[in-house]
């Protein structure tokens, strides 16, 4: 666009300085008065992309090509290797379980919660918004701890965990919650807004017009925000894969059994099995490049409803 | 069908947008709703719709309680103020909601429902739009696809909410013929709620005039025009040229001058004269009570209006006197007014 104008711009005004009809010509002296308003010169806005861009490659860029070049320092077989080792497979299935676990959870609970925020009143909203951000503000770590107070050994529920033999704490269970914890304002947070802009009126038109509640959910506001519904999972899904503290504070690190992919490339790195471990954290980049994707996909998706 | 609302009451926290409102709308009419932002005409329109519900008071449709049954039971055809159209149906989907969405022995086939929504998207004649989205179509194509799907439950009572307020002036007044025509063509009870005088006037059977969460005057067009019942009537509908006078003794005074007016019954005290300002003649400053200082003249296509000052009860006054075509009033002149018909409220 900005090409294409400035490839025009010199050659429209020799034009009109070759004797055009005096019309046209005042038409380009118009046009050059009410040319847009970006005032900077050329060598500071391609100095100043520069800036950015080198700033992208230095701390992006590379660093994933980084991760990339030492996972296949030593070839497939070792890269291969490194991914079909039992623990690793074991921390890759625990990712998935948890991941799928925690996104269904979050999906259930920002639907309901984000529906009801947005098209009910009610004492206590402001500060259930508020809530709902916690998770944002909180470190990790923290979020991890809590739940060790709660249902740790020395925790709050203790005396009831032990009598029912249930294990939360260095288990898949306390590992799931934290996950949840962690992500639980991604969805949301995309369809807050959303549903606050869209509204009531088309519930209220699909109500008088005979639907029931749930009819209704399904054939009218579920369909409103389905872009930014999958949006917001797809967020939600990458942060659950790639949590690492608050895991880290629940999980007990036990090898093949609550090790989570962050959580066993911490340890094969510290092991000094670099390969094996940039070779797990290639995965996790790969599962960040296909989000990428995916989210530009969706953004598109979202401002084309938005017309 | 006859819609009864009795005594109905409706408070939002320590506002009441309704106060006490009774109204009955008789079988087959138009009524429009008619009054400023605030005054409680939506409200009761969505009360009698069943997407509110009253403090207190009654709703019958033909004598039967409506207030014991549900939106869904109500068979009321809604059209909302910018229409609530489903964005991610298309116009044909939208037109057969109201049929697909029927349970048991109410569910049409399919064949039956294609047939009626094609036959309501002729009747609001756009069935050459029926594979559009609403984000592709204009507000008057928009507003018929609203008022064709209402349409498609068979509604006994076509309730609208402004149904004209988000569409330009050219296709609002095209509309509204369209819509009298339609309500005449269909065994509908029609409420239309809107602030637009004009169109109140134009299209209903009868106008309420509502204010402050109250009744202000129910009658036809011509009645609420011609004969307003209170002063916030009268400033409401149509122009007004507003005198802060007195009355004394039962005679009209403004600023200290006996009008020679007829109080019209009014008590001694202060006392507002309303009249139209093509009810008000230009007169010769000498020959009538009322006279004062030409401050503008406006010309806006066939009217012309003069700014005039006079002498109120309490300092100046400005009112707007209508000029009539072939006389020139300079600004800085003195002119006389005299009202051929006026009112008088109580102030």
């Amino acid at each position: 666009m900005s090409a294409l104008g400035e490839s025009a711009g010199p050659a429209a005004e020799r034009g009109a300085s070759e004797g055009l009809p005096s019309a046209l010509a005042q038409a380009h002296a118009y046009a050059a008065q009410h040319r847009p308003v970006r005032t900077e010169p050329r060598a500071v806005r391609i100095a100043l992309t520069l800036v950015a861009l080198a700033f992208l490659t230095l701390f992006i860029g590379l660093p994933l090509v980084a991760v990339f070049y030492e996972a296949f320092k030593r070839g497939w077989q070792a890269y291969v290797a490194a991914l079909i080792e039992p623990d690793a497979l074991a921390a890759i299935r625990l990712t998935l379980i948890v991941a799928a676990i925690s996104v269904v959870a979050n999906l259930l609970f920002g639907l309901v919660a984000s529906w009801c925020i947005a098209k009910f009143e009610f004492p206590g909203k402001t500060f259930l918004i508020t809530l709902i951000d916690l998770p944002f503000s909180v470190s990790p770590v923290v979020a991890g701890l809590v739940y060790v107070l709660l249902f740790g050994s020395q925790g709050l529920f203790a005396a009831y965990l032990q009598a029912w033999d249930i294990k939360i704490i260095f288990a898949l269970p306390g590992i799931v919650l934290a996950t949840i914890f962690v992500t639980f304002p991604f969805v949301a947070r995309e369809l807050i807004p959303l549903m606050q802009e869209q509204g009531t009126a088309e519930e209220e038109a699909a109500i008088s017009l005979g639907a029931s509640g749930l009819s209704t959910f399904f054939r009218v506001t579920l369909p409103n925000v389905k872009w930014a519904l999958l949006y917001g999972v797809l967020l939600c899904n990458a942060r659950a894969m790639g949590e690492f503290g608050a895991v880290s504070v629940v999980s007990g690190h036990v090898r093949g059994l609550t090790n989570t992919m962050p959580l066993h490339i911490e340890i094969l790195y510290n092991e000094y099995q670099f390969v094996a471990s940039f070779a797990v954290a290639s995965l996790l980049a790969l599962l960040a490049l296909v989000t990428l994707v995916a989210k530009t996909i969706l953004e598109h998706r979202l401002a084309e409803e938005d017309r | 069908m006859t819609i009864d609302v009795v005594g109905v009451t409706k408070r939002f926290k320590t506002f009441a947008a309704l106060d006490n409102v009774s109204l009955t709308i008789r079988t087959g009419e138009l009524v429009a709703l008619l009054g400023p932002s605030g005054s409680g005409k939506t409200t009761l329109l969505r009360i009698i719709a069943g997407l509110e519900w009253p403090d207190s008071g009654e709703v019958r449709f033909d004598g039967e309680d409506a207030l014991a049954r549900s939106v869904r039971e109500r068979n009321v055809g809604f059209v909302f103020q910018h229409y609530a159209l489903f964005r991610h149906m298309n116009v044909f989907e939208n037109v057969a909601f109201g049929l697909r969405v029927r349970r048991g022995a109410d569910k049409l086939p399919e064949a039956a429902i294609r047939e009626k929504v094609n036959e309501l998207l002729s009747l609001v004649q756009i069935d050459w739009l029926a594979e559009r989205y609403p984000a592709q179509l204009s507000g008057g194509q928009r507003q018929r696809v609203a008022l064709a799907r209402a349409l498609a439950i068979s509604p006994r009572v076509l309730l609208l909410d402004e149904p004209f307020g988000a569409l330009d002036a050219k296709v609002r007044k095209e509309l509204r013929r369209w819509l009298r025509h339609l309500h005449e063509e269909l065994p509908v009870t029609s409420v239309l709620v809107t602030h637009d005088q004009e169109e109140a006037l134009e299209l209903a059977d009868r106008v309420v005039v509502m204010g402050h969460g109250k009744i202000e005057q129910v009658g036809s067009p011509a009645e609420v025009y011609d004969n307003p019942a209170t002063a916030f009537v009268h400033d409401f509908i149509g122009e007004t040229i507003a005198l802060p006078g007195e009355v004394k003794g039962g005679a009209l005074y403004l600023g200290g001058h006996a009008l020679g007016l007829d109080s019209q019954g009014v008590a001694d005290g202060p006392a507002r004269i309303l009249a139209r300002p093509h009810d008000v003649d230009l007169a010769d400053p000498g020959a009538t009570p009322i006279s004062g200082k030409v401050l503008a003249v406006r010309t806006f296509g066939p009217t012309r209006r003069a700014d005039v000052q006079l002498a109120g009860r309490d300092g100046p006054v400005v009112v707007e006197a209508a000029v009539p075509h072939g006389q020139t009033l300079e600004p800085g002149t003195q002119v006389g007014l005299r009202p051929r018909r006026y009112k008088v409220f109580a102030a």
